[in-house]
């Protein structure tokens, strides 16, 4: 029996794996460089620019000099009343629907309507932030019209992390409790929920990350283009990290490059930071988990 | 009167009937085998005393079960109080990843027993009844997953048993099961069955055999043959029952 392939044969195939191979590898190096990248020159010039004094006083002098504490401030309000609206009612819609709802024409609908809600760009929420909330609901420019539009537009995120969190939640554990008399809810309650808890925390702090990074929704909803102080109600403006930046880079002249890039690492900072307590809240789950 | 009783039951899944014509009588505190070939409808069969099936999108039921007399699919069903009295131990011994405690207190706790003493007394009965009490007293905050099959399977029983059902639906319990593990299952079947009616599914003839007083023989949804199980595999009225049992398909 021959084993040794045709020389010309073999030597083509792995030729051809060789390359297939390097295509492979340039592809994901491509992915990873431009991340580098950024974090290094952020790094670079943003490095100098942060000290305590720039995370917690005021802008002065037009924002040309003194800190960004209220942008800080402004971008936790936000987060927080985020949170506050669009994670109960993600949760109940995605419970809604995977636990309750019929397999029907309006089910379907719904759940397109949710995929295309993941795709709307988020200039579009920030207008439709500001012709409901802060016009026609007269809410004014206020933190809670830039949560709200905010939580729309996370709403998504939730809803279909939360779904898929609770269908895999295996069949026989509700089956188990049902079978003792345990009604539904209560079976979702005590046995479906806490086991779709991480998953459903892991998008939570996804969709809060992207909120807490867009310019667009707060623009004119929410964002104060310069406010030296800390908001005074949730009706009230206030200022918020990406928007600042914006301001600081395009609306401001002769701002000292080093406290634009300070700015950036600081959001960037905050996202990377809300992204790596998702990782780590699902690992750590994940590690515990033995079904 | 007969604890369970179906009255020309027929189960559609869509338009596939599963169950066709079943008219099963169980009766009190005996262990009935439903035995007969992978898909004659013996598990749907179970699944229908509890009404485990209604968790099925398209199934359609028609027909009567009655338990002490009464219609479960009457429109007056409560299906929490059905299944408190009607419980069911699956295929897979299926715990939750909870503690060992936390698993046999599920029930009463969730049905509005709060008191620790009570849930305590309640717990150690029921781990006393499946004959996990000497082995697990001390390792009560244990994590359930971690015992070993048989283990989790008494566990299951033991977390039903709190609940305090009438009848125990046994869907193959002892599929995932080694044959000593098996056995001891068995006994604690004859245990059970003093103060419970069991109704058990199994694809083992000679389990069958080994622990029911009655079997029924099921084959492609009907109800072939039922009675005593001496005479059920003995002296069988039935061809298709004689050729099942003798091994002849399956």
């Amino acid at each position: 029996m021959k084993i040794r392939a045709k020389p010309h044969f073999s030597v083509s195939t792995q030729t051809q794996q060789k390359i297939a191979f390097t295509l492979l590898g340039i592809a994901s190096s491509l992915v990873v460089v431009p991340v580098i990248v950024i974090f290094a020159i952020l790094i670079q010039k943003g490095w100098p620019a942060i000290n305590w004094q720039f995370l917690t006083t005021m802008p002065r002098m037009g924002m040309r000099a003194g800190g960004i504490f209220p942008a800080i401030m402004g971008t936790l309000y936000l987060v927080g009343g985020t949170i506050v609206v669009a994670l109960p009612l993600g949760v109940l819609a995605a419970i809604y629907l995977v636990e309750y709802a019929r397999r029907n024409f309006l089910t379907r609908m719904i759940e397109v309507a949710i995929v295309n809600l993941a795709g709307v760009p988020s200039v579009v929420y920030g207008l439709f932030g500001m012709g409901l909330f802060v016009i026609y609901l007269k809410m004014g420019v206020s933190i809670v019209a830039g949560a709200l539009t905010l939580a729309i537009m996370i709403l998504p995120v939730i809803i279909t992390s939360t779904k898929e969190a609770l269908q895999s939640v295996p069949r026989s554990f509700r089956e188990a409790s049902l079978a003792l008399g345990v009604s539904k809810w209560q079976t979702i309650r005590y046995v479906v929920l806490p086991n779709a808890l991480p998953g459903i925390l892991t998008g939570t702090i996804l969709g809060i990350s992207r909120a807490a990074g867009e310019t667009a929704p707060i623009l004119f909803t929410v964002a104060a283009f310069y406010l030296p102080r800390l908001p005074k109600s949730i009706f009230d403006q206030c200022m918020a990290l990406p928007y600042h930046l914006y301001v600081l880079s395009t609306q401001v002249p002769n701002v000292k490059p080093a406290l634009q890039y300070g700015t950036a690492l600081v959001l960037v900072g905050m996202v990377f930071l809300l992204n790596l307590v998702a990782i780590l809240v699902r690992s750590h789950i994940r590690s515990r988990k033995q079904w | 009167m007969n604890k369970i009783e179906t009255k020309n039951l027929s189960l559609f899944y869509g338009t596939f009937q599963a169950l066709i014509d079943v008219n099963l009588s169980v009766e009190e505190k005996m262990i009935t085998a439903l035995i007969g070939p992978s898909g004659c409808g013996k598990s749907t069969l179970l699944r229908t005393l509890n009404r485990m099936n209604d968790l099925i999108d398209g199934v359609r039921i028609t027909g009567e079960v009655l338990i002490d007399g009464e219609n479960i699919y009457g429109k007056e069903t409560d299906l929490v109080l059905l299944r408190k009295k009607v419980g069911m131990v699956f295929q897979r011994p299926n715990p939750f990843p909870l503690s060992i405690f936390d698993n046999v207190a599920y029930g009463p706790r969730t049905h509005g027993s709060k008191n620790k003493a009570e849930l305590e007394d309640i717990v150690e009965k029921a781990l006393k009844h499946v004959e996990l009490w000497e082995v697990l007293k001390d390792k009560l905050d244990h994590f359930a997953l971690n015992l070993s099959l048989e283990q989790q399977q008494r566990l299951c029983i033991a977390r039903l048993v709190a609940v305090t059902p009438d009848i125990v639906l046994m869907d193959e319990p002892c599929s995932a099961l080694d044959p000593v593990a098996t056995q001891r299952i068995e006994e604690l079947m004859f245990e059970l069955k003093k103060n419970y009616t069991i109704v058990i599914v199994t694809h083992n003839m000679q389990q069958a055999a080994r622990v029911s007083q009655r079997t029924g023989f099921m084959l492609l949804g009907k109800l072939v043959e039922y009675g005593e199980t001496r005479q059920v595999f003995t002296t069988p009225r039935e061809k298709k029952t004689e050729e099942y049992i003798t091994g002849r398909y399956g």
